[in-house]
């Protein structure tokens, strides 16, 4: 319990992740960090996922190949990610400078009554610095939130994935749309594409 | 990454293979993620060879479902290389196909359907018609040499003009049945 009174409010974390996004395209992982981004306002370059789980970050992969210039950003939590663990070494292997994958660990899953997850004893980052992720990062406090959101919302030498150590805490679900194909019109206009 | 891929340089895919990659070029398809086979293994070279194509190595084959949507709506053209063991592994992975639309498009070497020495290979290569019809991707079929290029081209078709989600099935014939040696 002390040590979830010291651990990063969620909220606060992405609002300040979100806060000069400029360009970014930010995909979320179904869940609370889907809320956690609607709960910054909704977006034209937000894809919310409500399902698909594992797929956020290579999603966010396949984003982030097709437009070289523009910083994506998935934002993701531990759960998510552990259903998809191989996409380190797939995003390694392409190594897109403009990708950041913000990893929301709270230890457990919250959607689904609170069990424990397996970073209780699996640590996120070192599974991705050793899956050839050279910027792997773990956070555990707000000043390196701020180094995060920097590097998030630019290009950097290479792609960047940061742990960030949360609360445990349940917040008010913010929900946003659910229409998938709503979405996907919206950011395709905001990057000046045709809807389909 | 033709420094991770040596075998890359001077590929000239011919036969069938060829014709997937031609008129996956000729479409202008870019990102090209896959879980290697060895069906698929000339085409595979052929891709991390052309600078206008980029070769993309999966853990597994879901990852590729996700990233071909991703391409897309970054504006890319995108395709998944995969053997039919695989095609289970990416069943929910395709609500998000379902739920955002968009092309969707996979070139799938069938394995366990014709002469199969792995046993282990029958149930999802006799599962993996009626997995992609599960999640509502139609199916496309080549059983001969000649039918691969006429398949592949309705494919692109569909997918990418039409924005459906299409597997076109590469049946083992195409293929050989892999022959294992004492």
């Amino acid at each position: 319990m002390s040590q979830s009174l010291n651990r990063l409010d969620r909220r606060a974390v992405v609002a300040r992740l979100l806060k000069d996004r400029g360009e970014a395209i930010v995909v979320t992982g179904l869940g609370s960090p889907t809320y956690d981004v609607a709960a910054c306002g909704d977006h034209d370059r937000n894809v919310y996922l409500w399902g698909a789980m594992g797929g956020c970050a290579v999603m966010a992969l396949g984003i982030a190949l097709a437009r070289p210039e523009t910083p994506v950003i998935a934002v993701t939590g531990d759960g998510e990610m552990l259903m998809g663990v191989g996409s380190f070494a797939t995003i390694a292997m392409q190594a897109p400078k403009n990708l950041t994958v913000v990893i929301l660990d709270n230890g457990l899953y919250g959607e689904t009554g609170g069990q424990a997850s397996h970073t209780l004893v699996a640590d996120l980052a070192a599974i991705a610095a050793a899956s050839g992720i050279a910027d792997a990062r773990a956070i555990d406090a707000m000043g390196d939130v701020e180094g995060l959101a920097t590097r998030a919302t630019a290009l950097g030498n290479a792609p960047c994935v940061a742990v960030v150590r949360i609360g445990q805490a349940e917040l008010e679900r913010v929900l946003p749309t659910r229409d998938g194909h709503a979405v996907r019109a919206r950011v395709r206009q905001s990057l000046g594409l045709s809807i389909d | 990454m033709n420094a991770a891929h040596p075998h890359a340089l001077h590929a000239s895919p011919a036969g069938w293979p060829g014709d997937i990659f031609f008129a996956l070029k000729a479409a202008r398809v870019r990102q090209v993620a896959y879980v290697p086979d060895g069906g698929h293994a000339e085409l595979i070279r052929a891709i991390h060879a052309d600078p206008a194509m980029i070769g993309i190595p999966l853990t597994t084959e879901e990852e590729g479902v996700a990233l071909v949507s991703g391409a897309w709506l970054g504006g890319d053209r995108a395709c998944l290389l995969m053997q039919s063991s695989g095609v289970g592994n990416c069943i929910n992975m395709l609500s998000l196909v379902r739920n955002m639309g968009g092309p969707f498009l996979t070139f799938v070497t069938m394995r366990g359907e014709w002469g199969e020495f792995n046993p282990w290979q029958v149930p999802m290569g006799t599962g993996t018609p009626d997995a992609f019809r599960l999640m509502g991707v139609h199916v496309l079929r080549a059983d001969r040499p000649e039918e691969v290029g006429p398949a592949t081209a309705a494919g692109i078709r569909m997918a990418y003009e039409g924005g459906s989600a299409v597997a076109v099935l590469l049946a083992q014939q195409l293929i050989g049945a892999k022959v294992f040696v004492k």
